[in-house]
């Protein structure tokens, strides 16, 4: 358990990964903000898992895109738990297409998402961070970004952003005690890589998809108080196909 | 000024998050600049956010770089708290 008064908030967790990491930060001791926006039934099946173990977790409805509803999902969190100590930014969309007819309305709202929405929070939790001395921001990016994925044009450019915005974040705060880091997945099983093409897996130097719970490993790591001089880093869980 | 809100009040206020980000209390006056107490634009933001949860007032980051002294720090507060 750990002996901080406060609380992780994991934005998408309905998903695969952003479930997966709840239900580690659960098992860790922090209680967990499980925040989703149209998977309602994943989230309790997620603050479900975590009760069941004997942690706290509360799943909070936000589209964290609306600033209103960001800072509401904050208060609310607040009221339940505490300061959000441990922000993991995982809520992330793509909407693939090649450049060249890449809309405007696909560009925007994988960027919005993505990364906007990530600086807000990040923005918001960072003031309690500071005051507390402690704090851990964990934004999931992608292998995708640092690495080029045709049709993805979009989508590597909120993942990259991410990562820049990590680096630069994390050197304004380390000081009082708050990492900032990027986790880079690979191909990992869940529902939103489910129709990628399969001769994606041939680049993987490990020839396999990884697991939410093995990104959810790093997240726990970066989250602790063991990996307090990590900072601006970029972990990548990609069974090598960064390397 | 709102009645509510003294010079005393917000200079104390200063004064403490001051203490909190490492100032050393007897270097603490209202001429010395932030710099000579190794306050920092980090700091600032800080009390930035401690003077809008205390008082109310909203301020920017171009406020805040305007403020060299405790006593601009106060002052400005108190204009607009």
């Amino acid at each position: 358990m750990n002996g901080r008064e406060g609380c992780a908030l994991v934005t998408g967790a309905s998903g695969g990964i952003g479930s997966a990491i709840a239900s580690a930060l659960g098992g860790d001791g922090w209680p967990v903000g499980v925040n989703f926006c149209g998977g309602e039934k994943a989230a309790s099946e997620t603050v479900k898992r975590i009760e069941d173990r004997g942690g706290r977790a509360l799943a909070v409805r936000a589209d964290i895109t609306v600033p209103e509803e960001s800072e509401q999902l904050f208060a609310t969190l607040e009221e339940h738990f505490g300061r959000v100590l441990v922000l993991v930014n995982n809520a992330g969309v793509r909407s693939d297409d090649l450049a060249v007819s890449l809309s405007d309305s696909d560009w925007g709202s994988v960027i919005d998402t993505n990364l906007t929405a990530a600086f807000r929070t990040t923005r918001r939790a960072l003031r309690g961070m500071i005051r507390e001395r402690f704090g851990r921001v964990i934004n999931i990016a992608s292998v995708v970004g640092p690495r080029a994925n045709a049709g993805q044009a979009n989508y590597a450019a909120s993942k990259a952003g991410l990562i820049g915005m990590t680096r630069t974040v994390a050197v304004e705060v380390a000081r009082r005690g708050v990492t900032v880091n990027a986790i880079a997945p690979g191909l990992i099983e869940t529902d939103m890589t489910a129709d990628l093409d399969g001769g994606l897996m041939e680049a993987v130097p490990a020839r396999r998809a990884g697991r939410p719970e093995e990104v959810a490993a790093c997240a726990s790591f970066l989250a602790s108080e063991q990996a307090g001089y990590v900072t601006g880093s970029t972990l990548y869980v990609d069974g090598g196909l960064g390397a | 000024m709102s009645t509510a809100v003294t010079q005393e009040q917000i200079e104390q206020v200063v004064i403490e998050s001051l203490q909190t980000f490492g100032a050393d209390p007897e270097e603490i006056r209202p001429d010395v600049t932030f710099e000579a107490l190794d306050i920092d634009s980090l700091d600032l933001a800080e009390l930035s956010q401690i003077v809008h949860e205390q008082f109310g007032v909203e301020l920017k980051g171009s406020d805040v770089a305007e403020i060299k002294t405790v006593d601009d720090a106060v002052r400005l507060i108190a204009s607009r708290a």
